[in-house]
């Protein structure tokens, strides 16, 4: 049985701000900025891991992480409501604390 | 450290030129070799083939298509397993390249 | 398979220097490579000629007319669309698309929400179902201006959307594919499946455009 998944869906969380020279699949634009768990996604092998020939061991819980666009980009010029939806891997996620 | 060339969410950009090209045969037979190599052999990842493409210069990234940047990673990558060696393929390559001269001419 | 080019128009290529030149430019150089490849993996058995022409074969089989198939059942059918909502690869199967291990999450576009589909960092795309996706989806500048400014680039596909209802951009990252569900047109009651399916475009599961209209099939 794999480990329960850190955060459950509704979990306010904030991105990373890493910056790995090497292949990694969390764009720069949401690096930093607020989300919420929209749902967890199940686990799977690390693409970083992966992309270097590696088994990407261990599987890694991967969320689907929902942003208000005027979140992320400061003179957003849509409706107040749009968001983002991304999938980002557990170990770039960790709680937002601010917005408990 | 700079953003990656294949990092684009958020740059600017122009209008999004909604012209259509027809794949060439080239191009699928790229597009059926890789999936072979990762669904059917499982020599490949995916992850792979874009650490490949994502390692070209800015200049390649952004100058070559689609199929190109493919093909491109997909022989570092097979080079880089021992598929084949790089002299093997610039011999391939320089054999066939001879063959087509040889057509060419007749 | 190589391919020759004659139109270079020369007879007999005396200056050998320029003629792998010639020639190779007039494969190109990424055309020569891939023919390399090719010959090589068939060579050292990784894979045969066969097996590639029956992976092309697959490949041009599959097309945007396979999610149109699985639209229009799940606007029949309300208790299809709840299985392809919860899981879009097992729906997909259930209606002989074959997925090929492609996650497949269909959202879907309601009064309220409109859904774009988007991959920055290079060009995911449910190909198992839709076939291969079109230039602009693998764009400089889509994928760098979709998630920064969707309601202007769905402008540009001639899609406006009202403030009131929410754009919601997923931009593939990870293991997931994604497909929209367009909303079912107007005055289409009492339509069957095959009619319905040929008003779900491509671009409508994308999400830069809704289905075509009642009218606009040439039905």
């Amino acid at each position: 049985m794999s480990a329960p998944a850190h955060f459950a869906p509704g979990t306010p969380v904030r991105v990373g701000t890493g910056d790995p020279p090497s292949h990694v699949r969390t764009p720069r634009y949401i690096r930093g900025k607020p989300g919420v768990i929209e749902r967890i996604c199940g686990r799977f092998g690390n693409p970083e891991r992966l992309a270097y020939g590696g088994d990407g061991q261990p599987k890694q819980t991967l969320y689907r992480v929902r942003f208000r666009q005027d979140a992320i980009w400061p003179d957003y010029a849509g409706a107040a409501q749009d968001t983002v939806d991304i999938e980002i891997y557990e170990h770039w996620l960790s709680a937002d604390s601010d917005k408990s | 450290m700079e953003r990656g060339v294949h990092d684009l969410g958020g740059l600017p950009g122009g209008p999004v030129d909604k012209s259509e090209h027809d794949y060439l045969p080239w191009e699928k037979s790229v597009d059926a070799i890789l999936s072979l190599l990762v669904n059917d052999k499982r020599l490949m990842r995916v992850d792979e083939l874009r650490r490949g493409i994502e390692s070209l210069d800015a200049d390649a990234y952004n100058q070559l298509s689609y199929y190109q940047r493919w093909i491109a990673s997909i022989a570092a990558i097979l080079v880089e397993k021992s598929v084949f060696t790089k002299a093997e393929l610039e011999a391939r390559i320089a054999g066939i390249d001879a063959r087509l001269r040889a057509g060419a001419t007749s | 398979m190589t391919q020759h080019d004659h139109d270079n128009g020369h007879g007999h290529e005396h200056d050998t220097a320029h003629a792998p030149i010639e020639a190779a430019d007039a494969l190109g150089a990424y055309q020569l490579l891939a023919e390399a490849v090719r010959e090589l993996l068939i060579e050292k058995g990784v894979i045969t000629a066969a097996e590639l022409r029956r992976q092309i074969e697959r490949m041009d089989a599959r097309g945007p007319h396979q999610g149109a198939r699985m639209v229009a059942r799940a606007w029949v059918d309300p208790a299809y669309r709840r299985r392809l909502l919860a899981d879009g690869s097992a729906a997909a199967e259930e209606l002989g698309v074959a997925v090929d291990g492609t996650k497949l999450v269909v959202v879907e576009n309601t009064a309220e929400i409109h859904n774009l589909i988007v991959c920055t960092l290079c060009s995911c795309y449910p190909r198992a179902i839709l076939g291969l996706p079109p230039d602009w989806y693998k764009s400089r500048d889509y994928r760098a201006r979709a998630v920064r400014e969707p309601r202007r680039v769905l402008s540009e596909f001639g899609t406006e959307i009202a403030d009131r209802v929410s754009v919601r951009v997923h931009d593939s990252t990870a293991d997931m594919r994604y497909l929209v569900l367009p909303m079912r047109p107007q005055a289409t009651d009492g339509w069957d499946e095959a009619r319905l399916a040929k008003l779900v475009t491509r671009d409508s599961m994308i999400g830069v455009a809704p289905a075509l209209g009642a009218g606009e099939a040439g039905d």
